[in-house]
């Protein structure tokens, strides 16, 4: 054994330690990441209000008694409102249960050899460009869905959602607002899975096995531990979905034959969402008309702050009990 | 209630890796018996085998029988969640589930049996189970608080608790206090004396005085190397085991010698 060892070197003194400058620029790196988001979001804010001033009150802020397209605001805005409400909320019912049954067959249910593919394909929905989803639902899936269309209206039409718009028939088309709700669930569905299935498989062993102890079928087990366990992910990603599914512009443009707004789901010529209102005339808009659209985007960017933070209520409530104490 | 258990020629395999090797033991009703041996020698693999928890790990499989009492639990047909409600497990890591109140916790199995029972009912089972777990007078203030808020040992008095809630034939416990301090192991050793009045329960443990305080009977496991099956080496009398052990290697760990 030799002996004469040099003892490793000891910071002097208390105050000074190696690293602190590291610590210190990275601290500031990510304050200024921080910041740089809420700035980017106050001056996306403050833009869409300036600029939609004069159609909110054109008697003040423009040298027009009214807007372009209606008599007030208001009256423009709620029908593009509710369509682009209707069309995401259809979609998120449609696509939340078929997202935590894909999430859970790859987490619990499949074996690993047919897990890992599934999740590839999943993965592989969310990188088909959104126009290519609208041509998709243009010119295929529209027409293969007007006979289902005829079908829920001579049966269930006396549900308003498929009874026929006043003063017009059942599409014939098939582009229709629920067509674009259908392509819309399509389009969310990877994000909603893929959150789902990386929450599921986050359940700790040792609860599942809890309950496997007592007696628990897989599915019970499931409903015992993996779905208390995953409910505030659930709701994220739903949100997550909710919000690029309120956006979604170019697959609704596409697919749907926009037009006054009308509970029924199923004829052409009936309801638009703002998004899409706002990609096929903005081009051409000018003065008020711009003002107009601008104006609408900035609803649009009202509703979904209102979802996230509902979001955010929903998975607090129930902190206590979540498992992260 | 209370059923003997006895395994003839038990093998558990993981794929083609057999990881325990041909186990004949005959585990006495009402009784307590402690599984000893190093790290890796199988205890714990045979004791998951004992409720059929090991089938969770994908290929893993049994060669052999097990009976409880009369019934072969590996019979063709068997499944696997009938056994494991009359074979109860309680772990290593106490595992309320969070998301339930101290009362839910006690009532889940019941709430999988599926059965209908009034308010009072189940206020009864609650008391008698957390009772029979020496729970009940910590929390009877705060039955609809979070399992998961007890210290470490009430957690694992609970999951005991949850476990005696179905009345088992059979308890496993799988190094419950090993995450738990000398006063909650206290707590658990006087409760597993309790136990066996009504439950034959095997405990799996590290800790050499533990299984010489709570268990009549002792079964050494070892394994020859790596690689190799872990087998069942020596079964007696635990005093015998600790103080007058027939076979070289069980001597040789109880006396804490090595290599």
């Amino acid at each position: 054994m030799n002996s004469t060892r040099t003892a490793p070197e000891r910071p002097r003194g208390l105050t000074v330690k190696n690293g602190a400058a590291g610590d210190k620029v990275f601290s500031g790196l990510t304050l200024a990441a921080g910041v740089t988001i809420l700035v980017v979001l106050a001056f996306v804010a403050i833009f869409l209000t300036i600029e939609s001033l004069p159609a909110l009150s054109p008697s003040l802020f423009s040298d027009q008694d009214s807007i372009d397209s209606a008599d007030s605001f208001w009256d423009y805005v709620w029908p593009l409102m509710a369509g682009t409400v209707m069309a995401s909320a259809i979609a998120i019912l449609l696509a939340t249960p078929v997202a935590i049954g894909i999430g859970l067959y790859i987490s619990h249910y499949a074996p690993r050899r047919i897990a890992t593919p599934v999740g590839y394909v999943i993965d592989l929905l969310a990188a088909i460009p959104s126009v290519v989803y609208g041509a998709w639902g243009m010119t295929f899936l529209a027409p293969l869905l007007v006979p289902i269309y005829q079908w829920l209206n001579t049966y269930l039409g006396w549900i308003p959602l498929f009874a026929e718009a006043e003063g017009a028939s059942v599409t014939s088309t098939g582009r229709t607002l629920l067509t674009a709700s259908i392509v819309l669930a399509v389009m969310v569905l990877p994000i909603a899975t893929s959150l789902c299935r990386e929450i599921f498989l986050q359940t700790p062993k040792l609860h599942q096995e809890a309950a496997q102890a007592l007696g628990a079928t897989r599915w019970e087990m499931i409903k015992m531990t993996v779905f208390p366990f995953a409910r505030a992910g659930i709701v994220s990603a739903v949100m997550l979905a909710l919000g690029r599914a309120l956006g979604e512009t170019m697959a609704v443009t596409m697919v749907l034959s926009p037009g006054v707004f009308s509970l029924s789901l199923i004829t052409s010529g009936r309801n638009g969402t703002i998004p899409a209102e706002i990609a096929l005339n903005f081009p051409e808009a000018f003065g008020m008309r711009q003002a107009e659209l601008i104006a609408a985007g900035l609803m649009l960017f009202i509703i979904t702050l209102l979802v996230n933070m509902t979001a955010r209520w929903i998975v607090s409530r129930h902190k206590e009990f979540s498992g992260a104490n | 209630m209370s059923k003997s258990i006895t395994a003839e020629d038990l093998n558990v395999y993981y794929g083609d890796f057999r990881a325990v090797a041909d186990v004949n033991i005959e585990i006495a009703p009402r009784s307590v018996t402690a599984f000893i041996g190093p790290s890796g020698c199988g205890k714990t693999t045979f004791l998951r085998s004992l409720n059929r928890m090991h089938e969770e790990v994908p290929g893993a499989r049994v060669k052999g029988d097990l009976y409880l009492d009369d019934d072969n639990i590996y019979a063709p047909g068997v499944d696997p969640v009938t056994v494991r409600s009359m074979v109860g497990m309680v772990f290593q890591r106490p595992n309320p589930f969070p998301t339930m109140s101290v009362r839910e916790n006690v009532l889940a199995g019941h709430k999988l049996n599926g059965t209908r029972m009034s308010k009072s009912e189940a206020d009864d089972i609650v008391e008698k189970a957390l009772r029979g777990a020496n729970l009940f007078n910590e929390v009877k203030d705060r039955m609809d608080r979070p399992g998961s808020g007890l210290s470490g040992g009430q957690q694992q008095r609970l999951c005991i608790a949850r476990t005696v809630a179905v009345e088992p034939d059979v308890i496993l416990m799988d190094e419950p206090c090993s995450a738990l301090d000398p006063i909650s192991t206290l707590a658990i050793e006087d409760l597993i004396a309790d136990l066996k009045e009504d439950y034959t329960v095997v405990i799996v443990t590290h800790n050499m005085q533990q299984a010489a305080r709570v268990s009549e009977k002792t079964a050494f496991f070892n394994i020859a190397g790596v690689g190799e099956p872990g087998k069942m080496v020596e079964y007696d009398q635990t005093s015998v085991i600790f103080n007058n052990p027939s076979n070289e290697q069980t001597e040789r760990y109880v006396a804490g010698k090595f290599g």
